[in-house]
């Protein structure tokens, strides 16, 4: 229970102003510029942006700026702020059949049309600390390769013509937003994968992991990942045509997991869907494996009690603002909740004490 | 649209500028910053699905002989938004060949050569595979 308590505004005022002296840090070193933000930490950035469910650079770096680093709190402001701007409309879904792949791999085919490309990868480094980045030193442009543009197939689209793989047929039925309407169980699948894109990456992968260690299995394996550009195209009614009003970076991971059929399924494989605003990679192929684990029902599979497979326990504690929000808010006054503990526990207390006097004295 | 939509910051406006004096407009729409919620695909082909929203930044204006212009770009951009708003108005007026030499093509030009670097980065990260042929003869 909350109760209004007025006092403590200079003590408020003066922890703001020390909270902004330590933002800033020793004013010996050069202070952080929010460009300097948005190009050297992007991972950080990207981060942001996808949980924080809104695709600006400048405003995540400038909220990681202002939240010292947390990312968490800067997801926080993020989402404070996309709730102040009117919603001009809606996309067309993206087609990241289309994408200007930066990266994109499988682990399922090596020689596919489009081939192997790993991009600006951390895989294969040795994961040894870079005594170089401390001292500024020019880097080296990029190796390039001429080519020229071709096209990159899903790889689920080969195993289509197999009828090996589960299709996904096209349906532009409006999807549920949980922006506008409280999340609702039963959620179809359309609500899930929006929670689980703006979901936390931690939890998401912890949850992803525990579906590896046999926590409801489904053998995953990624089918594709694919990182990179798509146009985002906008039905503009006063022109009474869609235009491209943007460009956006995404991660799509794609896993093609064992299935070994059902009463109403053959035996197949069956895919989970990963796709995250910016170079998210962990939590693309997270969403993918908790977005398979959550499909036990309309494929058929049993229920065997497992935390990816439990809808309500996954949606509802997803979401790290949410999350942090009623974590955190125990830590705000709650004196007039404690006293009424207080006093019951000295009742409580009381009458015991009383009681094991009365047997001690019969 | 779309090449003005996804101008870098200010280079609508540097063109623009270098290539005449802005005509006068009113305002039908003033700059306005707003979201765009962002759809994809249960496996990039299925049932549609909220992603999560863009910035951007929309108006309309119209010239003093009529002619109506719109913008939508990405970002908050008021200024961007407008210079585009009146490439798009200049567009339909007899001004178009130049506007379209000295504005589009440059940035037609410039948007190109940045996707062809990264792609050309992204091919020099493709992997060539060697078959391990066994010496055994």
């Amino acid at each position: 229970m909350y109760v209004a308590v007025k006092g403590g505004e200079a003590a408020i005022e003066n922890a703001h102003a020390w909270l902004a002296e330590e933002r800033r840090g020793d004013k010996s070193v050069a202070e952080l510029s929010v460009a300097q933000i948005r190009e050297q930490l992007a991972l950080a950035v990207n981060r942001v942006m996808a949980e924080g469910s809104l695709y600006d650079p400048d405003l995540a770096a400038l909220a990681i700026k202002q939240a010292r680093g947390d990312l968490i709190e800067a997801i926080f402001l993020i989402r404070a702020y996309r709730t102040t701007l009117p919603r001009f409309g809606v996309s067309e879904p993206i087609d990241t059949g289309a994408m200007d792949c930066d990266r994109r791999i499988s682990a399922t085919f090596k020689d596919l049309p489009g081939g192997q490309v790993l991009g600006p990868t951390f895989d294969y480094t040795h994961r040894l600390l870079d005594f170089k980045l401390a001292a500024d030193g020019e880097v080296p442009a990029a190796p390039v390769r001429d080519t020229s543009p071709a096209p990159v197939p899903h790889v689920a689209e080969f195993l289509n013509d197999e009828g090996l793989m589960e299709e996904a047929p096209h349906d532009d039925t409006p999807p549920p937003d949980l922006t506008r309407e409280p999340l609702e169980m039963p959620a179809d699948r359309a609500l899930r994968l929006q929670a689980l894109t703006r979901s936390d990456e931690g939890f998401t992968l912890g949850l992803a992991y525990s579906t590896q260690r046999g926590y409801a299995r489904n053998h995953a394996f990624v089918g594709e990942l694919r990182i990179g550009a798509v146009p985002v195209e906008m039905d503009i009614p006063e022109l009474g045509f869609s235009v491209e009003i943007g460009e956006i970076t995404v991660t799509e991971c794609e896993t093609v997991n064992q299935f070994q059929g059902s009463k109403t399924e053959p035996p197949q494989f069956t895919r989970g869907y990963g796709l995250v605003f910016g170079q998210t990679e962990r939590k693309a192929i997270s969403m993918a494996l908790v977005d398979r684990a959550l499909r036990w029902q309309e494929l058929g599979e049993d229920f065997v009690g497992a935390p990816a497979q439990d809808a309500e326990f996954v949606l509802y504690h997803a979401d790290n603002i949410q999350a942090t929000g009623f974590l955190e808010h125990i830590k705000l006054p709650h004196y007039v909740d404690f006293q009424s503990e207080l006093e019951l526990v000295r009742k409580l207390r009381r009458e015991a004490m009383q009681n094991t006097m009365q047997e001690a004295a019969e | 649209m779309s090449l003005l939509a996804k101008a870098p910051e200010g280079r609508v406006a540097q063109l623009l500028d270098a290539t005449m004096k802005r005509p006068d407009f009113s305002w039908l729409r003033a700059p306005e910053v707003g979201s765009t919620m962002v759809r994809g695909r249960a496996g990039a082909t299925g049932a549609s699905f909220n992603l999560g929203e863009i910035t951007v930044t929309r108006c309309a204006l119209k010239l003093s002989d009529g002619t109506i212009g719109h913008a939508y770009v990405q970002g908050r951009r008021k200024a961007d938004a407008e210079a585009a708003a009146l490439v798009d108005a200049l567009m339909q007026t007899d001004l178009e060949p130049s506007i379209q030499q000295a504005v589009l093509d440059p940035l037609n030009t410039e948007h190109a050569a940045h996707k062809k670097t990264r792609a050309q980065k992204a091919a020099a990260t493709k992997v060539e595979f060697f078959t391990m042929v066994r010496g055994e003869d």
